[in-house]
């Protein structure tokens, strides 16, 4: 047999093997040659960046660059040894290239993410660096009191290093206490993980809210005949198209306390001018408009598998004897399910990591994760924090991702 | 879905349940859209309707909203409305500006995702190409990844690139944002797609490029183009990147409202939503037109 295939030849005397292996290369080079522009321009302006700035949550220079000396102080005594004359010599060389160089105000930062309060610590020593003299240790202990403190030399050698797992600690609500050793920070202070907390379960909540208002209206899509069912289908496109910005102000139009709702409802004479009910602004109105907005994600996997489920089905389990409500949930429900998953694991990705509308209508308790981000980049400027509460959160997205690819199949993915 | 004859008192008021639970469903979907039309029209500076609106009096309604708009940031929006007020208009007005610049931005970034996308599309659809699964992930991933993440991403990679607070940067990151969405539509195009019509053009003595532009083209372009405005509203709709990556001079209408809604919200915003509302529905009927017209090209009946 192989001798068989091997003997064949094609016209031009080539044995046919390997000219079909020549032309299947051919053909995989073509298809690879026609998706190549578009695969490099998303590596450079997508993944690239985003890969960059991962880097950087576990990255940060800034205090290993304007603290050399301390840097080689750390390096020669191990984790535990009391900061000694030549650490605080270390320190006072250190406090001078600061002042020099200007750098003190940044040092100060970094090491301030970790402990609170001692950004000024760095800027008034390195202020005075000049007038520093022998012996270090009682000189900078005159300067503040506070440079004894183990906490802010623990802080210090994990800051010496460049590469450090901090900002992902911090990102989870944990620290090192005065030995090096990973702790929980205080009870009032674990903000990151009740943040996450939050963010999955009001994520969850708006998955079930849509799945609940989503089956009706795609079974009802799908058991109309398709002219009747195209109108209809209007009105889930219409959101879908329309822009993110228009929907959120028409919640905060519909919800505030002098909104429509609210004046109807004082009108109706239901609630007094008083009682007006706080819709937006709270965790309420994030809830609201984000089911609106994400409504339509759900709507159209659940229709498209709906569509393909034969009525006859329903109708015969009804013939043999099955009541209404054991037809739909042992024979219908279950045809719907592949549906269901689609379009829940879509809607709860694109919920974790949402960011307009939680912003625009939250208010203070109705903020997700992005928001936090955001926070870090635009406000407190600690972007390496911001960079690791987004790795944790890019994180649990491609899981998810990769779960959606496995249950659905991305291929599988419909809009409209 | 008709009730069946021998349906139950029961099962009969429970349809009825359910067609009104869909009602209220779809109300819930549509109302806010539509709620905020007649609203951009109310004279009074209010989020609900007067009791002159209610009653219909012309003195309750007035496009007063629609003239800030236009008025906002004029030199001279006193003056009267001749070719001077109208240039005026065109080179000063605020919401002009933004506008232009949205559309700018929308096109160019829109023909890059468009085709750069319709490429890959075709390379995808072909049965010989390799890791599919995981190319498709990839370029499908600026959809799925939050665009908080994208946008920080891009706000490093740009301040070190020389690209931030410039026009390529932001349509590069908008083309990225829309790309997906290309190949989603395209992809599904060529599901249809019958090969043995390459070949048989071939076989009539087509060569490829007669082949692409002549059989295989009129068959995608309806996905081709709803694909594109697909891309289009994505840039059209998109205010996170533009807010970390642009500055003043870039801004477009998304990121000009969201100024609006955050600071001071007033019915101008409303007047803008309107706007936008309209432009959606004539991008949603046309989709809808290209898709019945795909439908019919591929001979795709439906039942």
């Amino acid at each position: 047999m192989t001798d068989a295939t091997a003997s064949l030849t094609t016209a031009d005397g080539k044995p046919l093997k390997a000219a079909l292996a020549a032309s299947q290369a051919r053909a995989k080079r073509k298809a690879l040659m026609l998706v190549a522009p578009l695969f490099l321009f998303v590596v450079i302006t997508f993944v690239i960046p985003i890969g960059q700035m991962l880097f950087q949550s576990i990255y940060n220079p800034t205090f290993s660059d304007a603290a050399p000396a301390l840097d080689e102080w750390f390096g020669a005594n191990p984790q535990g040894t009391v900061p000694d004359e030549a650490a605080f010599a270390a320190l006072a060389a250190d406090l001078k290239l600061m002042r020099e160089e200007r750098t003190a105000g940044a040092a100060g930062t970094r090491i301030n993410y970790d402990v609170a309060g001692t950004r000024s610590l760095f800027t008034a020593a390195a202020r005075r660096a000049d007038d520093l003299a022998p012996p270090y240790r009682e000189a900078i202990l005159a300067l503040n009191e506070d440079w004894g403190d183990p906490m802010i030399w623990r802080a210090m050698r994990s800051a010496s290093s460049a590469f450090t797992p901090d900002f992902y600690l911090a990102a989870l609500d944990m620290t090192r206490d005065e030995a090096g050793k990973i702790v929980q920070v205080e009870e009032r202070q674990r903000v990151y993980k009740k943040l996450f907390g939050r963010t999955l379960m009001l994520s969850g909540l708006i998955t079930v809210l849509c799945m609940l208002l989503a089956f009706p209206i795609a079974h009802l899509l799908a058991t109309l005949p398709l002219a009747k069912s195209n109108i209809l289908m209007i009105l889930v496109l219409l959101p879908f198209w329309t822009s993110l910005l228009v929907r959120s102000t028409a919640w905060i139009v519909l919800l505030q306390q002098q909104g429509v709702i609210n004046s109807a409802l004082v009108a109706l004479g239901i609630i007094d001018d008083q009682g007006r009910i706080a819709m937006i602004y709270n965790q309420a109105g994030t809830i609201i408009a984000m089911t609106h907005i994400l409504l339509p994600f759900m709507v159209l996997p659940l229709y498209s598998v709906m569509r393909t489920i034969p009525p006859s089905y329903v109708r015969a389990a009804r013939s043999l004897g099955a009541s209404s409500w054991t037809a739909f949930r042992r024979v219908y429900l279950p045809q719907t399910l592949p549906g269901i998953a689609a379009g829940a694991l879509l809607v709860f990705i694109l919920a974790v990591g949402y960011y307009i509308t939680p912003a625009l209508v939250g208010g203070a308790d109705g903020q997700l994760i992005s928001n936090l981000i955001a926070f870090h980049m635009q406000k407190s400027l600690n972007w390496s924090l911001a960079a690791a509460l987004a790795g944790l959160l890019l994180g649990g997205i491609l899981l998810l991702y990769w779960l959606y690819d496995r249950l659905v199949g991305i291929d599988k993915m419909k809009l409209g | 879905m008709a009730l069946p004859a021998y349906a139950s008192p029961l099962e009969k008021t429970w349809h009825y349940c359910y067609l009104a639970i869909c009602t209220l469903i779809f109300l819930f979907l549509i109302s806010p859209i539509l709620i905020i039309m007649p609203l951009s029209f109310n004279a009074e500076p209010y989020f609900t309707f007067t009791e002159k609106m209610l009653s219909f009096d012309p003195e309750g309604y007035s496009m007063r909203w629609y003239d800030s708009l236009m008025t906002f940031g004029m030199q001279n929006p006193e003056a009267p409305r001749n070719g001077h007020w109208w240039s005026d208009f065109w080179h000063n007005a605020q919401w002009m500006h933004v506008a232009k610049n949205s559309v700018i931005i929308g096109f160019f970034s829109t023909l890059v995702a468009t085709v750069l996308g319709t490429l890959a599309a075709l390379g995808l659809a072909r049965p010989e190409m390799p890791f599919r699964r995981a190319i498709m992930a990839i370029l499908i991933s600026p959809m799925i990844v939050p665009i908080i993440i994208t946008a920080t991403g891009l706000f490093f990679f740009y301040s070190k690139t020389g690209l931030a607070n410039s026009y390529p940067g932001i349509i590069l990151a908008h083309a990225t944002l829309g790309i997906p969405f290309v190949i989603i539509t395209v992809t599904a195009t060529l599901i249809g797609f019958d090969q043995s019509l390459i070949r048989a053009a071939a076989n009539l003595g087509a060569n490829p490029r007669t082949t692409f532009f002549r059989v295989v083209m009129p068959l995608i372009l309806p996905g081709v183009i709803s694909g594109a405005l697909f891309a289009f509203v994505t840039s059209f709709d998109e205010v996170v990147v533009v807010l970390f990556v642009a500055d003043h001079t870039q801004q477009t209408i998304p990121r000009q409202m969201w100024n609006g809604i955050r600071e001071q919200i007033s019915p101008a915003i409303l007047a803008v939503a309107t706007i936008l509302v309209i432009i959606s529905i004539a991008l949603l009927t046309t989709v809808e037109l290209l898709r019945r017209r795909s439908e019919r090209l591929r001979g795709v009946t439906p039942r």
